[in-house]
């Protein structure tokens, strides 16, 4: 009876742990959108922020965070394709190939504030290109780069290898095989972690807080020429993000009302990461059914 | 002769033709060339990102001592940290940085564990639909937002509690300890489902609980799994920086107690870097700290390697 007792009473512990772990999920999610949402308002998700104190709005912090998002996106997204085709295809087993996936797994864990202190020391201190939407896209990629190349090369490699049989037995290259019909078979998989990375670099403030900067200096939204200085796209504007802004209002923020305005920003922020987790999720079955043609 | 004269030349042009289509690359070959080409480029990035970063962060964090002539032992032993006045010691902030780490990994392994044991062996299925995506959202809650809540809500609770500012140690442990939580038990997840199914199986057929199954059986062949996975979650504590630094009141003296305002290398870096001078010594110093950072990290890249290696030498004996 000893041993069913003990059983019993192990059951029940680990129930409230389980308990408690999704209670204080529920309770992160409940207290932030009932502190936050009230707050969410047109006028604050695209008004202008009073540079001195940090009140007001988020527009131009919001828009710098997608643009941030889309700009490393767009340089990291290439960079880890072509190394999870590499690891994926090309890479023999060897101690050359076990020193490159170390350097990436070292890489993968840095703590973030330490990749955003080397692309300070790069691009701030010795190119001196400043605190710019650019050094932190760059930045950015640095962190993204190891999760993405992992996540591009598992997909590859899960692809059955009569796949690439059939391909070579054609008479394709490697590299034809690998693009032609490896890659849109391994998409979903890859969307689905390109997307869920997305999230994770929106969420991100330790690196950028010294590369992309913390002012957001008043843009003009009808000018659309990236060269000009004021034009939003310009990439040598600093750049604050929104979650950058968080920090800000919370640590060296005047606002009077800084609780309400971060409290507003984080739903804004959390919204915006469960969306991505979410569109990760829908994005991945959609195109595994495209693919697949299975219902 | 006229005739076989052509024949030859016509022979002749066809082999050469031959000759030059079996001496020249063909068009998928060139294509392989190029695209081992891009790929092998691409992978030349990271590597080259990886061999910079060490660099860099390394030439700039021994400055302290090669510029600066700071002895090594004084630097990671002095209580003192004044680096505009000369004194560098960063025992407050490595200490602070370990205690915090040890603190979150040891509250949040018993919850991270439980949590793991229920999605696999209790409810399987309420834990592929329910659990899965509850730990998921919050690994992607950003950290400024735990670092927010921790401020709004930790903060205030723990000055109620006991008194004082509220700030430090053990309020960066909450915050910690609900961000490594769903990086612990992801892991642990995937070392439980490693274990054979047949382990299980046997232990049950012997008569043993449930409970006995799990806590003799599948948790001890699972030890260096969970093991990896409390250093990769005491990993990312350690290099937690803005969520900590909100809450840990950034006081860079020797902690006395959990509860008064503490400072962590990485809060120090935070709050520190911007407000110092290139090349002088309290911007090395800094940079001393990041350097200990990323040895750190290495540290624990290192262990992981160690316990995965012995995990797998008992397996296959």
């Amino acid at each position: 009876m000893n041993a069913k007792r003990t059983d019993l009473l192990a059951t029940i512990l680990i129930d409230l742990i389980v308990a408690s772990v999704v209670g204080i999920l529920f309770f992160l999610l409940a207290y932030i959108l009932t502190a936050g949402l009230p707050h969410v308002s047109w006028s604050f998700l695209t008004g202008a922020t009073d540079a001195f104190s940090g009140a007001g709005g988020i527009g131009v912090q919001l828009f710098n965070s997608f643009y941030l998002l889309v700009l490393t996106m767009l340089i990291s997204v290439p960079i880890s394709l072509g190394a999870g085709i590499y690891l994926a295809e090309y890479a023999k087993d060897n101690w050359r190939t076990s020193l490159i996936r170390s350097a990436i797994e070292v890489l993968s864990s840095l703590p973030s504030v330490v990749v955003g202190l080397f692309g300070f020391l790069l691009f701030v201190v010795k190119f001196k290109i400043g605190f710019s939407v650019i050094s932190g896209a760059i930045a950015l990629t640095f962190f993204n780069l190891p999760l993405l190349t992992r996540n591009i090369e598992e997909s590859l490699s899960a692809v059955s290898r009569s796949q690439r049989e059939a391909g070579l037995s054609l008479g394709l290259s490697k590299w034809k095989t690998e693009i032609g019909i490896i890659l849109p078979v391994a998409l979903p998989g890859i969307v689905t972690g390109i997307v869920l990375s997305a999230g994770r670099v929106f969420g991100e403030a330790a690196a950028l807080i010294y590369t992309a900067g913390q002012s957001a200096p008043v843009t003009n939204f009808a000018d659309w020429n990236p060269m000009d200085a004021a034009s939003p796209l310009n990439p040598l504007r600093p750049a604050e993000t929104l979650a950058v802004h968080i920090w800000k209002v919370n640590t060296e923020g005047l606002a009077s009302n800084a609780a309400a305005l971060s409290a507003a920003a984080s739903a804004v922020l959390i919204i915006a990461v469960l969306l991505f987790n979410l569109g990760a999720r829908l994005l991945g079955t959609y195109l595994y059914r495209r693919v697949t043609a299975s219902k | 002769m006229e005739q076989t004269n052509f024949q030859l030349k016509k022979q002749d042009a066809q082999s050469d033709e031959w000759e030059a289509q079996l001496h020249h690359a063909t068009k998928a070959t060139r294509e392989d060339w190029i695209g081992r080409g891009i790929s092998y480029f691409c992978i030349g990035i990271i590597i080259l990102v990886v061999a910079s970063m060490l660099w860099f962060i390394t030439s700039k964090g021994i400055a302290t001592f090669t510029q600066n002539h700071v002895s090594l032992w004084k630097f990671l032993s002095g209580t003192n940290w004044a680096p505009d006045q000369g004194q560098t010691g960063a025992l407050p902030m490595i200490l602070g940085s370990f205690a915090v780490t040890f603190a979150a990994a040891i509250v949040a392994t018993p919850f991270a564990v439980g949590t793991a044991i229920f999605m696999t062996e209790i409810s399987p299925n309420k834990g592929r639909k329910f659990l899965q995506p509850v730990i998921e959202l919050l690994v992607g809650i950003p950290s400024v937002v735990y670092g927010f809540i921790g401020l709004a809500v930790i903060v205030p609770f723990m000055r109620h509690l006991v008194g004082g500012s509220g700030f430090g140690i053990i309020s960066a442990t909450f915050v910690l300890f609900v961000m490594v939580l769903p990086t612990i038990t992801s892991m642990t997840v995937d070392s439980l489902r490693a274990v054979p199914r047949f382990y299980k199986e046997a232990s049950l057929a012997l008569g043993a609980t449930r409970w006995q199954t799990v806590s003799r059986v599948i948790l001890r062949s699972a030890t260096s799994g969970i093991l990896t996975a409390i250093i990769f979650g005491m990993a990312r504590a350690f290099g937690e920086a803005l969520a900590v630094q909100m809450v840990i009141g950034n006081a860079a003296i020797m902690p006395k107690n959990l509860i008064s305002p503490a400072s962590t290398l990485t809060s120090q870096l935070t709050t520190g870097i911007g407000d110092t001078i290139d090349g002088t010594l309290p911007n090395n110093a800094l940079w001393s700290l990041a350097l200990i950072l990323l040895l750190m990290s290495l540290v624990f890249n290192a262990l992981v390697r160690i316990i995965a290696k012995r995990g797998q030498l008992k397996h296959e004996r």
